[in-house]
């Protein structure tokens, strides 16, 4: 199972703009490389990332190959009420990996 | 990707060699107040990223190396945790002291051939190979129970003679562009080769994870990589020339804070 590492506030003040990181392991192979057996590797790379809060995409981003292995991708929201988010990164396979987090607004 | 940056680290490597020739050796063993991680080389991005663990990748391995640590494995059915129970107690340290005497073979043994002989004899589960991703988590999992722990090599004097052997490995020239690790990692640390700062090679992070290699690898790999960078022939992973050159290494850094897992470019 690929990991992830998730940092999200736990608690903010609401309008408060909370900073979230996330760190997917995943290996990003880029389709140019070769393998030892001289035949490339087929291209798998998460092509989507995205966010949501209380159900509403905040942020969401589409990756393409030079992307490192394991991406980091940190981002900014409003901290508007207390929830869940729920992160989503899915990949040329077509397999989709989501994790969620709380945040408490105060 | 391996083959484009090892052509890159060779032009470097022999791009030093102009600049070497003329230098003359200083001294070997730097003081204790003089030694510095390879973390103080970093720039403070990439030290940023170590010194946080949801922003390090190498948890991500850490994150493998604790559920094998938990679940059954081999014929026996039985987990390490089943053994060992929790890993914060029993592993605290174990690290920061391999390799040591193996009393079976009278041998030293590094971290990595200990854990797989609990896996094999112990667990009656097949050998992990060196270098793979479990192996690798593995050894994060158990090296992470030791950070900022100081690096305790046993004072064995059974270990000595192996520790020469590395220590008259670590001082030999070796390879085309015929080059000592004592002539990059003592007479020129702190010096850059190409654009990348030459550190005092201290094994303090080990597993790294390595941004060019984009994984973590092992110590074993970080040497190969130097060895290859001299045009020599590297030793096997898992041989003895290995094991004798890390105690060494460990012997020359003894006291300093196990990082594990490191973050290195
Ligand atoms: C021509 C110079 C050169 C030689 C010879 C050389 N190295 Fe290195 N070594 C480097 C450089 C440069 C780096 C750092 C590379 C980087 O940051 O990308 C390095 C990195 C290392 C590290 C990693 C330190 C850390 O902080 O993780 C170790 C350990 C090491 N070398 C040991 C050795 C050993 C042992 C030998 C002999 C077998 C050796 N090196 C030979 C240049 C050299
Ligand atoms: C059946 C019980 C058993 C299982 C399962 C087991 N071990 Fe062990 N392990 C031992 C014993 C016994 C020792 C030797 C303790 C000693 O010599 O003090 C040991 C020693 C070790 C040591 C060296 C400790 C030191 O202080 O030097 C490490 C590291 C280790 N085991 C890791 C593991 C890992 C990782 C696993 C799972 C892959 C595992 N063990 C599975 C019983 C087990």
């Amino acid at each position: 199972m690929a990991r992830a590492l998730i940092n999200v506030p736990s608690k903010a003040k609401r309008g408060d703009v909370v900073e979230i990181k996330t760190l997917m392991s995943h290996p990003m192979e880029t389709g140019f490389r070769t393998g030892s057996d001289g035949a490339l590797v087929p291209r798998n790379i998460i092509s989507r990332f995205a966010c949501t809060y209380n159900g509403e995409v905040v942020f969401s981003a589409e990756l393409f190959p030079a992307i490192s292995a394991n991406p980091f991708i940190s981002f900014t929201t409003v901290a508007t009420e207390s929830g869940t988010l729920v992160f989503s990164w899915t990949d040329d396979k077509g397999q989709t990996q989501v994790q969620t987090a709380a945040i408490t607004v105060e | 990707m391996g083959g484009r940056a090892s052509a890159f680290l060779l032009v470097g490597f022999a791009a030093l060699g102009l600049g070497l020739a003329s230098l003359s050796a200083q001294t070997a063993d730097a003081p204790p107040s003089d030694r510095k991680s390879g973390f103080d080389y970093m720039g403070p991005d990439s030290q940023a990223m170590q010194k946080d663990d949801l922003s390090n990748p190498g948890m991500l391995g850490v994150l493998d190396g604790e559920a094998m640590w938990n679940a059954p494995a081999g014929t026996t059915q039985k987990s390490c945790a089943a053994c060992h129970g929790d890993a914060r107690e029993s592993m605290k340290g174990v690290a920061a002291k391999y390799p040591l005497l193996d009393e079976a073979t009278k041998t030293p043994i590094d971290l990595v051939g200990r854990i797989d002989q609990c896996r094999v004899d112990r667990q009656q589960a097949a050998a992990l190979p060196r270098e793979g991703r479990e192996s690798l988590a593995l050894t994060a999992f158990v090296g992470l129970q030791s950070r900022g722990m100081p690096l305790a090599p046993p004072d064995d004097a059974r270990l000595t003679p192996f520790r020469k052997a590395g220590e008259a490995l670590y001082t030999r020239r070796m390879g085309q562009l015929n080059f000592s690790c004592a002539q990059c990692h003592d007479d020129n640390a702190g010096g850059h080769l190409g654009s990348a700062p030459i550190p005092q090679a201290h094994p303090t992070g080990y597993p790294i994870y390595r941004l060019e290699w984009q994984s973590l690898g092992s110590l074993q790999r970080r040497l190969r990589n130097c060895m290859v960078g001299t045009r020599a022939e590297p030793f096997a992973y898992g041989s003895p020339e290995f094991i004798n050159l890390e105690l060494y290494l460990n012997w020359r850094a003894r006291g300093m804070e196990v990082e594990t897992p490191g973050v290195r470019p």
